[in-house]
């Protein structure tokens, strides 16, 4: 069954409080997850309050200025700080997103930081993508054709052609769809999630790729594409402004199409 | 069909779409009956479009929800075994009701 109940050892206690400085006059609270996975001390939420009067709009310069200035213990990811890596997503005030995007001024009273909910958490707001990965390697995106290109040339594909991938292809693989669907928490070893099936819809209508019946056909499982429903918690969250959840209707669309 | 992702995914939408004029026949139906005696319903299933149609919301809405109920247990059961079984049983117990309401409107229509 499904787990509903935490287990003992990951009830999350209240950790350590770091107050602002003196005189500082424009405070905000963060609320920050903090677990280690090489102990087995329980999880704890640490209190930090941080002077915005010293620090940049964003939340991840205020995890940055945390871990620099208050407390370097804090672990968690980050690379290109605007929104293109995908590195920094994490669970913020509630909803999956990309720290580097989300204003500070964005959220209101206290700022609570959890990493991606229902994944393996190593430290703190980092969370184990293995599984999360593997999934996206299954539905195998890379382009498949074996017919050669006339003279020797590049694949040409449409305007019309190129623009079906707009709204696909943006994908920076954040993870943040794939760790917000319930489905996705239940069934993860099976349920390939919104981002391995978005990016196997971009391929599916790429024109240039010769395998879309395979692609199809390697989907038509209850499990690997059928768990999806509808719930649209990916399209809310995304930090892109996509939708895997009509990529995915799109793809069931196509299967019933090719099997009736 | 071959598989049973998209097969149960598209039975379950069309049955979804039948189940919508049959629900707001059967549901008019029952309100502009009189009283809700047997005498009342026996005469009225006595039609024989009144007992196909009727035959149809049991048949049709039990499937559709043992669908339905089939994608609560492959949702929330992770264990291979338990979820078949919990299938089969969903299974049986829909085969059931609907021969007892298929019996039951035929006995009615036929005045026994």
């Amino acid at each position: 069954m499904a787990d509903f109940k935490l287990p003992a050892n990951s009830i999350v206690r209240k950790g350590k409080t770091f107050d602002a400085p003196e005189g500082a006059s424009r405070v905000r609270k963060f609320e920050i997850y903090r677990f280690d996975s090489s102990n087995e001390e329980n999880p704890s939420v640490d209190t930090y309050f941080v002077d915005l009067d010293t620090c940049g709009p964003m939340i991840l310069d205020a995890l940055i200025k945390i871990k620099s200035e208050i407390d370097p213990t804090l672990s968690f990811r980050r690379s290109c700080r605007e929104g293109i890596c995908g590195s920094c997503a994490m669970n913020i005030d509630g909803a999956n997103t990309l720290a580097c995007t989300m204003a500070i001024e964005d959220v209101e009273g206290d700022i609570k930081i959890y990493p991606l909910p229902h994944q393996p958490v190593v430290k703190d707001l980092v969370s184990d993508l293995d599984n999360f990965y593997k999934q996206y390697e299954a539905i195998e995106p890379w382009m498949q054709a074996d017919k050669e290109p006339a003279g020797g040339r590049e694949r040409l594909q449409s305007k019309e052609d190129r623009e079906k991938l707009d709204g696909l292809y943006e994908c920076i693989m954040c993870a943040c769809c794939s760790t917000s669907c319930p489905s996705y928490w239940w069934n993860s070893d099976k349920y390939l999630g919104p981002a391995a099936l978005l990016a196997a819809y971009r391929w599916i209508v790429d024109s240039r790729d010769e395998n879309t019946e395979e692609r199809l056909k390697s989907l038509d499982d209850p499990f690997k594409l059928y768990r999806c429903h509808t719930i649209m918690n990916c399209a809310t969250v995304c930090p892109k402004g996509l939708n895997p959840a009509q990529a995915i209707a799109e793809t069931k669309k196509m299967l019933v199409q090719s099997n009736l | 069909m071959s598989n049973h992702g998209t097969s149960h995914f598209w039975v379950q939408r069309l049955t979804a779409v039948a189940l919508v004029p049959l629900t707001i026949w059967f549901c008019f139906s029952m309100a502009s009956l009189p009283q809700m005696s047997h005498a009342n319903l026996s005469a009225w299933m006595n039609s024989p479009f009144n007992a196909t149609l009727m035959i149809l919301v049991i048949g049709v809405g039990l499937y559709h929800g043992k669908l339905g109920l089939q994608v609560i247990a492959e949702d929330y059961i992770a264990n291979t075994s338990k979820r078949v079984i919990t299938n089969g049983v969903i299974t049986m117990i829909s085969v059931l009701f609907g021969v007892i309401g298929i019996v039951s409107v035929l006995k009615l229509s036929f005045g026994a």
